[in-house]
Order: structure tokens, then sequence, then C-alpha cells
């Protein structure tokens, strides 16, 4: 019961705020509180190299890109912690499309959005 | 170890690649004739992956064909038409044919191409897929499971120097070079103080130490088609001084050839640049006339055998 209430719950808070996309394993801390996932490639290592001039998005042209937006909240929005301003540089892993739909809270806190496939490396 | 790899390690002269023509059929003469433009005036081609989301002819079996015809292939391998899965095989399949240098980008999206309403997949996007190769070549897939017959791989990566917001795409270079990318292609710009600002980032952060970061010099014949590319390509913008210098010229087709010659020469003084990137889009012996002007690439071993 709780583990299928809670992404309800989730979703409730968090996608009227950040138009979350319930990928599972949030990175908001990261990214300035702006959702990659609402990037049309859902970047998680943003910005593409088709930003437009004037910052906005290569696919819809009315839109700020996601990164350009994620990169300045990162460094400018009050209260982040430092070390949450920083990890925007950070390499960030491939999405687990099996956490879709799950709630990143409880992935959080059974460690589950943090696993990564054997084989990923972060340094080379 | 590879001549193109050798080369990257001791940038002894500077590189020349260049972007090697997408192909809608054919057969390996075709392949063969196209090359002809090539052969002796580059180190190596790209072979791109349906550049601007228009299908073409495959990365792998253009990769393929180049290398049999003895020219390196550097094989880019975009993200947005294949999953993790398709990406890996697609490296590890090219390899076996002796395509071992690689070129990592997130890609255009569908929305650029002639089939719009396509499926955009970005499972994964450059920066991963630069670690996903680097992982394939210490010889693991990305699951952790082990190649059989690991081979090493040479990896490398784009970005546009031009695209907002400046300090990141500094960031981003770095970030890619720490995923094992060992050279960088950028992006074409027409605006020099921005890709100085840029190399003297990549100075300050180690990227140009540790990765040949090589400017791209697009040669065109017409104003058109700096307009074209203005409006059309994503991630390209043409300063409309730029454009005026060509459309006013008496000549437009030298006036485009000198635009190009002189970004070249600007992007080669700037400490830290390793070579240049080189589309043609005219195929009319301009790109045998910049590299023999400049004495860059392959030429440049002849220039100089030749006075000393």
């Amino acid at each position: 019961m709780f583990r299928k209430l809670l992404p309800i719950v989730e979703h409730a808070v968090k996608g009227p705020v950040w138009d979350c996309q319930m990928c599972g394993q949030c990175v908001l801390h990261s990214t300035g509180m702006t959702c990659p996932m609402t990037c049309p490639k859902t970047l998680r290592n943003g910005p593409c190299g088709g930003v437009r001039t004037d910052g906005n998005c290569e696919v819809k042209p009315e839109m700020r890109c996601v990164w350009v937006k994620a990169n300045h909240r990162a460094e400018t929005m009050p209260l982040l912690p430092k070390s949450w301003r920083e990890e925007v540089g950070h390499l960030r892993p491939p999405v687990n499309n099996q956490l879709k739909g799950d709630s990143s809270w409880l992935n959080l806190m059974n460690g589950k959005d943090s696993e990564t496939p054997e084989g990923w490396q972060v340094s080379h | 170890m590879s001549d193109f790899e050798a080369l990257l390690t001791s940038r002894e002269r500077p590189i020349v690649t260049a972007e090697f023509p997408s192909m809608d059929g054919g057969d390996l003469a075709t392949v063969e004739q196209a090359l002809t433009h090539y052969r002796g005036f580059v180190d190596a081609v790209n072979i791109t992956d349906n550049p601007a989301a228009h299908a073409h002819a495959s990365n792998v079996s253009m990769a393929i064909a180049v290398k049999q015809l003895g020219i390196e292939p550097i094989m880019q391998v975009v993200c947005r038409d294949k999953n993790r899965i398709a990406a890996q095989a697609d490296v590890v399949g090219a390899s076996m044919h002796g395509v071992t240098t690689f070129c990592a980008l997130t890609g255009d999206d569908v929305t650029a191409g002639d089939e719009p309403e396509a499926r955009r997949v970005f499972d994964i996007d450059g920066p991963q897929l630069i670690s996903i190769m680097s992982g394939l070549s210490r010889g693991t897939y990305l699951s952790g499971r082990e190649l059989k017959h690991k081979k090493e791989l040479l990896i490398g990566a784009v970005e546009n120097p031009f695209a907002p917001p400046a300090d990141v795409r500094i960031r981003r270079a770095r970030m890619k070079v720490d995923a094992g990318a060992r050279f960088l292609q950028l992006q074409i710009g027409y605006e020099p103080d921005v890709l100085e600002s840029f190399i003297e980032g990549c100075r300050g952060n180690g990227v140009t130490e540790r990765a040949a970061v090589m400017p791209t010099v697009i040669l065109t014949k017409t104003a058109g088609a700096l307009r074209f590319m203005d409006s059309n390509v994503p991630g390209i913008h043409v300063p409309q001084s730029v454009i005026n210098r060509i459309a006013d010229a008496e000549n437009p087709a030298e006036e485009s050839f000198q635009l190009v010659r002189e970004q070249a020469e600007h992007a080669l003084a700037l400490a830290g640049v390793a070579g240049i990137h080189i589309t043609d889009f005219r195929h009319d012996g301009s790109l045998e006339r910049l590299v023999r002007e400049l004495s860059i690439g392959p030429v440049s071993v002849e220039t100089a055998a030749r006075s000393a």
C-alpha cells in the first residue's frame, strides 16, 4: 500500500513545482532544482551543442534550455548547499529505466537510485 | 597504436581531419572515388552517424569501407537513434574490422531531419557514451560483462564553444576528457574571440594537454550557404557581418575561401590547438588548396621533405 501510495504523493508534490517526470532516481539537488527529464533529449549531462544563442532549446525554440537553467540556478539559487552546487558539473550515470514510475524518495532511502551497472566507471 | 593515435600523442605537426560525405547506396568503388578528395590531405575522416537526423548508409558500414581502403576512419556514434545496447554492439562490431577510433556525440534531435515524426532514443547522452566506450576499451560492457577479445579504442568527442553558456562549455569539455576523450572536435563558429576564450579555458583546466582540441572550419562558396547554416543547422550561428562579407564580395567563392583560411590560421595559432577539422561543401579542390597553403596535415611532411 505504502509503495503504491508514495509515488502518487511524490508526483502530487514534485509535478506542479518541477514538472517531475517520475524517473525514480531524482537528481534535482545536483541540477539547481531543474528536472533534466524535461529536456526533450532527456539529457542527464547537458547542455547539448544545439542550444540557441539566446539560451533557448534546439528542439523547442520557445523554451529556455533546461541545462542553461540548471547551471544558472546551481550557481545562483539561494540556500543550496555548496556540495549540491558543485555536483552540477559531475558526470551522472545513465538512467535506470527500470525505476521509472517509482518513488525516488523510496529509492533514495533504499539506495537503489545510486546503484550503477558494474561496468560504469566515472573517471578514466 | 594507429598512426593517427601516434600523431595525437606526439602532436609533431598540425593534425587535419575532415568530414567524409554520407552516402546513400553504391559500393566500395563509390567510397573509393569519394576518398580521392581526401587521400594524402587528411590524417583521418569522420564517418558520420545519420547527420542532421537524416538516414544514410550506416556509420558502421562506411567506417569499415574507409578502413579497408586505407584511410583512418573516426566512427561517430550518436545517441539519438540507438540505445546503449545497440551503441555498444556497433562499436564492438566495427572494432572487429579494424575500426578503433570513435567519436561520441549526443546528436541533433530528430526534428532537425526529414523524418521528424521518428521516435528519439537518447537512452544515454554524449558524456555517458564516452565513458561506456572507455569501458569497452578496458574490456567490459556497461553491464560489467567481459569482452572475450579486448581491443583498445581511441575515443574522442565534440563540443560547441559557441553555444551558451560559455563557462559550462569549458567544464563540459573537461567532463568529456575525464570520461576518456582523447580528442575534441569543435563545432564551427564565426566569432574568433569566443573560440579564444574557450581555448584559454581549456588550457587552464588541462583539456588541451590531455586531448587534441581541433576547431572546425567549413568550406562553402556562397553567402546563401552561410545563411542556410545559420537558419537550419542546430548550434551554428553565423553573424550577419560575415554573411555580408561574402554577399558583397566581387568573387564570393574566393572570398569564402579566404574567410576559411583566416579562420584556420587563427585557430592554429592559438596555443593548445592541435589541428583543425574541415568540412568541405565545395568539392572543388579547396580542401587540398587549404592544407597545401597552410602546410598542415600529411602535406606538411611533404613540404618539409622538399625543403630539406
